[in-house]
């Protein structure tokens, strides 16, 4: 689908605009970033960037037309796609945004790829006005139609289903994003900031995020877990590691690694938490696929330890150092990270005690790592040393009650505290 | 008049059809070869000729463009002549009088003169009759302004377009399909007319419309009743007259079920379902369209003689069911 290019608001109080120079001509190739035209206001002359990547096609702004702000002004053509009549704004943006690369979305990427061919979405013309007429992005609706294409019954469906799901359109506002933008940066001096435009990762972490946190209800349960017998298991596998031909141990296990597979365990344990919500059944999944928070440079994502329930620990540590390095180099692909039924991030490294995660669909948990510290603690009262590490699971209540919730909190802790139990 | 209905054949009604016209209008006769005493080639004439006569049931030497001739001559000259061609095949040795005068001459002389002419056209395939006596050619006269096309369907139908198109100031050109001859329906008694340039429709449906026409209509009726058993609800619009074309029912039927499906014998490529299709496309139908628009016609081949090859050149019901099924697909 086209990109749309609109008119900017660059100006607080501007209603209109007028483009000064096309700085590319139509049928020219352009880059995402570069810039296609200048905009005049009253003080001076500004470039606007292109949005996407592809052929300028299309323009019906003309240089020296007064264009009202947030009118598209020309579209951008992907490889393939036929120079078209121009689609309602909605639609364009919708779509622009749905078809963005997205490094943690999971499960709506592959609905929309079996809807989509490279770019183009077949529907039939009575789908397409009711979808029009009806507010639904097509890029979002799977075709049950001869090659799958999209007919009436999808859009009456997709229509259906919106009364009792809220969209991700519902949730950002787009087409008043450059509106919204201009008022927020209205608060700082000009100069004082640096202004760096958002990447998809940046852009997609944002719109998850907001979305996992406003349509999932979290609940939260956590607990102390002392580490002391999970810290000599760890030293004394570690100092027997064989070592390879390098001369280096064949594996170096992390706390982090006995947390990955301690959540498995418990999740095989208590498998009623093992599970994904959907609007009409839960999806009991049979294996722990644990995703691991990575931080990496502009973001983050979560890749997946498929099966973990099934792995050793020293399998795990590995496959964690490769996914992590990989990730580091965003060399990822999109099925090392998409899927998964719970999640661990771990913000210990960072001396934090104690923090709560958010969701990430279409997983039901998420379990929230903090440092492990020596802390005093008190047993059969008496004082003593002991270290101790906090956790949070968060839970999608629809799908992880309460009681539920600590009931795999408690397995966890067992395992962490008594580690012989995932040798089992 | 006598509104009492009997069943007729769809022969019995053009006879009857040409009867009353030769009873109540002295301008009106008949030409043709071998309809006199033969009672012509499918018999259709009969006894016509012991009842008014070989001066209005005139037996014709054997030159379709010699006899187009005289009967263009005729009617410009205040007669009401009803030619009949043995097969429509021989339709093309009559061109130049179909096409270039009878088509013309109301333009070309400003009006003064018109060209009220009927000719029938024995049409179609499946009487083993081979490639050069099967032909549908409709689509070639339905290309030229200044004629009148029709398909009657029914007995019911082919008498009174028939008694039309004697009224009709212009030529007419009918095309009878060979294998509804025998057809039987209701026929009202004495004269009644269906109007030219009105599509009828013969069943009500929801979920798809076939245009169709001629004996195609009959086929796509047993078509429905079998996508019936299945939750498939077809409306059939049965075309009647290609030229000119009722727009309206075709658009409106189409606006309703959303889905469209042309059937006709004629060979498909650039046959009338192709002016049909694009019709549709072109109309505010367009945005009303829950599937491609789709054609079942006859292949791009000679009819051949053959009896099974014969079937399998022209859309038969299986057909009719598959197309229609795939069409729907997608539907709840």
């Amino acid at each position: 689908m086209p990109t749309e290019i609109i008119l900017p608001k660059v100006d607080m109080d501007m209603a209109t605009g007028r483009i000064s120079k096309w700085l590319v001509a139509e049928g020219a190739t352009v880059k995402q970033g570069d810039p296609i035209f200048e905009i005049e206001t009253d003080k001076a002359a500004m470039e606007v960037e292109a949005p996407a990547s592809g052929t300028l096609g299309n323009i019906i702004a003309h240089e020296g037309a007064d264009v009202p702000v947030g009118n598209p002004v020309a579209w951008i053509y992907a490889a393939g796609e036929a120079v078209a009549a121009p689609l309602k704004k909605e639609t364009v943006q919708a779509a622009t945004q749905a078809a963005e690369a997205s490094p943690v979305t999971q499960a709506a990427v592959s609905v929309e790829r079996t809807a989509q061919t490279s770019g183009d979405i077949r529907a039939t013309p009575l789908a397409k006005r009711l979808a029009r007429e009806g507010g639904i992005d097509l890029s979002h609706v799977k075709g049950s139609g001869p090659h799958g294409r999209i007919v009436s019954a999808d859009i009456e469906d997709a229509i259906a289903a919106r009364s009792t799901k809220s969209t991700v359109q519902d949730i950002v506002p787009v087409a008043n994003a450059t509106e919204h933008d201009a008022r927020t940066r209205a608060y700082f001096e000009p100069g004082s900031f640096e202004e760096l435009p958002h990447d998809s990762m940046r852009k997609t972490i944002a719109r998850r995020l907001l979305e996992a946190k406003q349509t999932i209800p979290h609940f939260y349960v956590s607990a102390d877990c002392e580490l002391d017998a999970l810290m000599a298991a760890r030293e004394a596998i570690n100092a027997s590691a064989p070592k390879g031909a390098d001369g280096k141990p064949l594996y170096k296990l992390s706390v982090n690694d006995f947390v990955i597979k301690a959540l498995a365990v418990a999740l095989m344990r208590v498998p009623d938490a093992n599970v994904t919500w959907t609007e009409n059944a839960m999806l009991k999944h049979k294996h722990a696929d644990v995703g691991v928070a990575v931080s990496i440079p502009g973001g983050l994502i979560t890749p997946i330890v498929r099966k973990a329930e099934l792995k050793s620990l020293s399998a795990i540590s590995n496959e964690m150092k490769d996914l992590a390095s990989r990730a580091r180099n965003r060399k990822l692909k999109p099925e090392e990270y998409q899927g998964g039924s719970t999640a661990v991030s771990n913000l210990g490294m960072f001396g934090v005690k104690n923090f709560q995660a958010i969701v990430n669909p279409p997983h039901a948990t998420i379990l929230a790592v903090g440092a492990g510290e020596q802390r005093a603690v008190v047993k059969n009262g008496q004082l003593s040393v002991a270290t101790v590490m906090t956790v949070t699971f968060s839970t999608d209540h629809r799908a992880v009650d309460g009681a539920l919730g600590a009931e795999l909190l408690q397995a966890f802790k067992s395992l962490i505290e008594n580690p012989v139990g995932m040798l089992v | 008049m006598n509104s009492a209905v009997r069943e007729l054949t769809y022969s019995q009604a053009i006879q009857e059809a040409m009867a009353i016209a030769l009873e109540s209008d002295p301008r009106v006769f008949l030409m043709g070869e071998d309809i006199g005493v033969y009672g012509g080639a499918f018999q259709v004439t009969g006894d016509l000729v012991e009842r008014f006569g070989s001066e209005r049931v005139i037996d014709m030497p054997i030159s379709e463009l010699g006899g187009a001739g005289l009967a263009v001559g005729a009617a410009m000259t205040g007669m009401r002549p009803i030619f009949e061609f043995q097969f429509s095949d021989f339709a093309t040795l009559a061109m130049e009088q179909i096409v270039n005068q009878a088509a013309k001459m109301r333009f070309m002389l400003g009006g003064e003169v018109s060209v009220p002419l009927v000719m029938r056209f024995p049409a179609g395939s499946g009487t083993g009759a081979a490639a050069q006596h099967s032909q549908s050619l409709e689509a070639w006269l339905a290309h030229v302004p200044g004629l009148k096309v029709i398909q009657p369907a029914t007995p019911h139908d082919a008498k009174g377009l028939l008694l039309a198109a004697v009224q009709d100031p212009d030529p007419v050109m009918i095309f009878e399909h060979k294998l509804l001859y025998k057809v039987k329906g209701p026929v009202p008694e004495g004269h009644y007319t269906v109007p030219i340039g009105k599509a009828e429709i013969r069943r009500m449906g929801r979920d798809a419309t076939i245009v169709a026409t001629s004996i195609m209509v009959q086929k796509s009726l047993e078509a429905a009743e079998i996508l019936q058993t299945e939750g498939i609800d077809v409306e059939i619009v049965d075309l009647r007259t290609i030229r000119p074309i009722d727009r309206e029912t075709v658009i409106n039927s189409v606006k309703k079920t959303t889905r469209l499906l042309c059937v006709y014998e004629a060979v498909k490529t650039l046959g009338i379902g192709a002016e049909i299709s694009a019709m549709v496309a072109e109309s505010e139908a367009f945005d009303y369209l829950d599937a491609p628009i789709m054609r079942l016609g006859g292949a791009d081949s000679p009819i051949p003689y053959n009896p099974e090859l014969e079937k399998s050149v022209v859309p038969q019901v299986p057909d009719i069911v598959a197309g229609i099924r795939n069409l729907v697909q997608g539907r709840r």
